[in-house]
């Protein structure tokens, strides 16, 4: 099975109003190619997740400036005053998840579970209009799974089955988004054969990828 | 009272004196972040960095950045020998899993029920809780590091008045003029900085404050 794409390729399945993840901390890990085509093709009503929206001119950033997102599923907007003025001026929806508790949501999407319990958030405006369940004794908020259309991951490392090892910190939500997506694109920084990435060092395992794209020089 | 730079020296170095051998810690983007600084010899301490790994060193030389490697502030960080990086889900199991010792975070207001607010002024500032809601709740210490005032207005109230980060979680507070534990009883001021008196601690507070017996100079 060729999972070879062009980045022309895989636009054709990003579309208006798709709910997509990108991995990537403050545009540390993010597949900036992906990005700048997405920018390009100018996608319009993306609700985005993402652990923030990185700054004006890097990573998921620019999809801000671009005016492309309509709604923001993130844990931290305050790099990118982009995203703080369009949320202000009514232009974007911003929901704002504890980030751990982000982390969790999308990995019970990826894993099939219904939600997870955490203590995160209680007593705050997060809380606020969510189920608390208490479980021996002690209270705890249910967080709901979250899915999306596409996810985008970055890998440092991928082979040509899909198999990926993130580098130091880019790999943050890399391999959870890889889980919780109708369609996995990876943007591979340096793509190698299969085998040359030992299986034991293989942290997103290749049957959660479906297409690869090679990161533009 | 002392002078501003004076003061945050003070404040990171005695939140330094509250580390253990051997503790996981989390430091703030900040003031916080300058604890690292004064670790006591003969402690050995492992730093935590909510994106993704713990073993968190100094800010790499010039020239020698690895741009695959930066801090939970998106700065160019380095990890020590014996660090480990993992995924965010990874990174949130140790946080609010009770794996991190203690936390030492910056406040926009504190309160006498150990109530924090430190993630957004409504209407003026939302840059959002990044990790911190769960690093306040996991932590098994929370130590709020900050000036004890904003410009002469108070920050240690009796009731928070901003959005909380999370509730009745903060253990003790060290400002630029005391430190004070947060008790069932209230708010106990255990210490006092140099040249700082009794009056201007009391004045400079927006709660009661209950006097430790045993009431000393903040000694760094």
């Amino acid at each position: 099975m060729n999972k070879f794409r062009t980045v022309d390729e895989v636009l054709d399945l990003i579309k208006d109003g798709q709910t997509i993840m990108f991995g990537g901390f403050l545009g540390n890990g993010t597949a900036e190619s992906i990005v700048d085509a997405i920018v390009k093709k100018g996608v319009k009503d993306i609700t985005l997740i993402c652990n923030d929206t990185a700054f004006p001119d890097r990573g998921v950033g620019k999809l801000i400036v671009n005016k492309q997102v309509k709604k923001a599923i993130v844990s931290h907007i305050g790099t990118n005053p982009e995203t703080g003025r369009q949320m202000n001026s009514g232009e974007l929806e911003v929901e704002l998840v504890p980030q751990g508790t982000l982390a969790e949501r999308v990995r019970a999407a990826g894993a099939g579970l219904g939600g997870v319990l955490t203590p995160t958030g209680l007593g705050t405006v997060v809380a606020e209009g969510k189920e608390i369940i208490e479980i021996d004794g002690k209270q705890y908020l249910l967080e709901k799974p979250l899915k999306a259309d596409i996810a985008i991951v970055f890998g440092s490392v991928v082979d040509k089955k899909g198999n990926i090892w993130y580098n130091k910190t880019t790999r943050n939500f890399n391999p959870l988004i890889a889980t919780a997506a109708d369609v996995v694109i990876v943007e591979a920084e340096k793509l190698v054969e299969v085998g040359e990435i030992e299986p034991e060092n293989v942290m997103t395992p290749h049957i959660f990828v479906d297409y690869i794209v090679r990161r533009a020089e | 009272m002392l002078d501003k730079e004076r003061g945050r020296v003070l404040i990171a170095k005695r939140v330094a004196k509250e580390l253990k051998d051997g503790d996981v810690v989390n430091l703030g983007i900040g003031l916080p972040t300058e604890v690292a600084n004064y670790i006591p010899e003969g402690i050995e301490v492992t730093f935590q960095s909510e994106n993704g790994f713990i073993g968190l060193g100094p800010a790499p030389k010039e020239g020698e950045e690895d741009k695959d490697l930066v801090n939970a502030g998106g700065k160019y960080s380095s990890i020590l020998p014996g660090g480990a990086c993992f995924d965010s889900s990874m990174s949130f199991t140790i946080i609010r899993g009770g794996h991190v010792d203690a936390t030492v975070l910056g406040a926009l207001q504190v309160d006498e029920k150990g109530n924090l607010a430190n993630w957004m002024i409504p209407g003026k500032m939302v840059p959002g809780m990044g990790g911190a809601m769960d690093l306040v709740v996991g932590a098994k210490k929370v130590i709020v590091a900050m000036e004890h005032t904003a410009k002469g207005s108070h920050k240690i109230l009796k009731e928070c008045t901003l959005p909380l980060t999370a509730a009745n979680q903060v253990d003790l507070i060290v400002t630029d003029m005391a430190v004070i534990e947060v008790t069932k009883d209230g708010l106990l001021l255990k210490e006092i900085a140099p040249e700082t008196t009794l009056e201007e601690v009391k004045e400079a507070t927006g709660a009661e404050l209950i006097i430790d017996s045993n009431l000393k100079t903040m000694e760094v």
